[in-house]
C-alpha cells in the first residue's frame, strides 16, 4: 500500500482525534486481544471507548505501557497485545523500543498517540512538537514495521496487518489537542484484577 | 536439589535450581561483574527466557505484564540500578500487589573501591524498607537456597514484590572459591 506513495511523515500525517483512534482500534478488536495504556489522556479515552476485560490501565509509572505489554506477549504468545502510549511518556522510555524489537514478538503492537504535548498537565509542548521523529526512533531501535498513518483509513489498514501478526507493530498517529472523552478510576488492585481474569489467568 | 552440600554448590548455581523449582521463567536483566555467572547459566540453560533490558524499570513493567499474563520473572541488577527503582515500585509493582522479585547484586561494601557505588549503597535497605518491601540479604552458600526459595514464595502467596540481596560476603569471599 505505501510503497507506490512517498512515505507518511510525521509532518504530512493528519492529525486526527485520539478518542475516535481509540474507538476505531477498540471496534476492530473480535478475539480478546489485550490492550494496555499508558497514563494520561490516553487511558482516558481508552476508559471512555468501553471497557473490555482485557484492558489494563496503567496509572503510575510513566513510559512503561510498552514494557507491560511485552510482558503480556511473552506470557500469552497467541494472544495479540496492543499499546496505546502518549508520546510525553514514550520519549521516556526509548531503550524499550530496543528491548522489543529484540524480543520481536509477532502479536505485539504499538499505537503511538502523538500530540506534542503533555496534555494533562496543561499542554507543555514535548520533544515531538520540536524535531524528534518516535517512528524513526522505534524503526532505527530495530522495529521493523514502524509507520506513521497518513489518515484514519491508513490508520485501521495498519491495524488490520497489525491483527494479522508479524509483528512488533509500532503505528504512529498524529493527534490533536481535543479533551479526553472520560476519566478512568483510579483502583489499581481492581483494575489488576479484572485484566487477570480478562486474561484467563484468575477466575 | 543442591547434590554437593550447600557449602560447596556456587551461590548461582542454588540460584538456578531454585527459581527452576519456582517456575521462574523470565529473566530481565541489567549485568554487573557479580552477576555474570548467574546470567551465563540462565543463557545456557533453555527454562528461561532471557531478556537484557535497556534500564532496570523495564524489567518490573515486564514483569508486571507476564504476572498478569500467567508467568513469573525475576530481575537481576547491581545496586546503583535499583536505585533508579523507587518509581516503578510505588507506583506499579506495589500499587498492583505485583510480586516482583528483584535480585541486587550488592555493590559499594566491603572493598569497593568505587566511590559512587559506596554513596548509592547507603540508600538500597533504606529505599527497601521505606517502601515496606521485604528484603533478605545473602551472605553464606548454604543459606541462598532457603533465603530465596522461601523469599520467592512468600511473594507469590503475599502478592507483594521482594527484594535478595547478595552480599559481598557471598560473592566475593575467598572462603567459598
Amino acid at each position: 500500500m505505501a510503497s507506490q506513495e512517498s512515505p507518511v511523515t510525521r509532518d504530512t500525517a493528519k492529525v486526527m482525534n485520539r478518542a475516535d483512534i481509540t474507538r476505531r482500534l477498540v471496534a476492530r478488536l473480535k478475539d480478546e486481544e489485550a490492550v494496555v495504556g499508558g497514563i494520561g489522556h490516553t487511558n482516558f479515552d481508552l476508559w471512555a471507548s468501553g471497557q473490555r476485560p482485557q484492558n489494563f490501565y496503567m496509572l503510575g509509572s510513566m513510559g512503561l505501557a510498552p514494557s507491560i505489554a511485552l510482558g503480556v506477549a511473552i506470557a500469552q504468545p497467541k494472544r495479540r497485545v496492543f499499546c496505546l502510549e502518549g508520546d510525553g511518556s514514550m520519549i521516556m522510555h526509548l531503550g524499550s523500543l530496543g528491548t522489543i524489537a529484540m524480543v520481536a514478538p509477532r502479536n505485539l503492537a504499538i499505537v503511538l498517540l502523538d500530540n506534542g504535548i503533555y496534555q494533562i498537565t496543561g499542554g507543555q509542548k514535548t520533544h515531538t512538537s520540536h524535531r524528534t521523529d518516535l517512528v524513526g526512533i522505534a524503526a532505527a531501535s530495530g522495529i521493523e514495521r514502524a509507520e506513521w498513518a497518513r489518515d484514519e483509513a491508513h490508520f485501521e489498514a495498519w491495524v488490520d496487518r497489525a491483527l494479522a501478526g508479524d509483528g512488533p507493530w509500532l503505528i504512529g498517529v498524529r493527534t490533536d489537542n481535543a479533551p479526553p472523552a472520560g476519566v478512568t478510576d483510579r483502583d489499581p488492585v481492581r483494575i489488576r484484577e479484572r485484566f487477570m481474569v480478562g486474561l484467563g489467568v484468575r477466575k | 536439589m543442591a547434590t554437593e552440600s550447600p557449602a560447596k554448590t556456587p551461590w548461582y548455581d542454588t540460584v538456578v535450581a531454585v527459581l527452576k523449582a519456582n517456575q521462574v521463567e523470565i529473566v530481565a536483566y541489567v549485568p554487573d561483574k557479580v552477576l555474570a555467572p548467574l546470567i551465563a547459566r540462565l543463557h545456557a540453560d533453555p527454562y528461561f527466557t532471557m531478556i537484557p533490558v535497556a534500564r532496570e524499570e523495564e524489567g518490573l513493567g515486564i514483569a508486571t505484564g507476564a504476572w498478569m499474563g500467567g508467568k513469573r520473572t525475576i530481575i537481576l541488577m547491581q545496586t546503583s540500578g535499583f536505585a533508579t527503582l523507587p518509581n516503578v515500585l510505588a507506583s506499579l509493582v506495589i500499587a498492583c500487589q505485583i510480586p516482583a522479585i528483584l535480585m541486587i547484586s550488592e555493590r559499594g561494601t566491603m572493598g569497593d573501591h568505587q566511590l559512587a557505588q559506596a554513596i548509592v549503597c547507603r540508600t538500597l535497605v533504606p529505599t527497601l524498607q521505606t517502601l515496606g518491601v521485604e528484603h533478605h540479604r545473602i551472605t553464606r552458600p548454604d543459606e541462598t537456597e532457603f533465603i530465596c526459595d522461601r523469599t520467592i514464595q512468600q511473594a507469590y502467596k503475599t502478592q507483594a514484590p521482594a527484594a535478595l540481596i547478595l552480599s559481598p560476603l557471598l560473592t566475593n569471599n575467598p572462603a567459598w572459591k
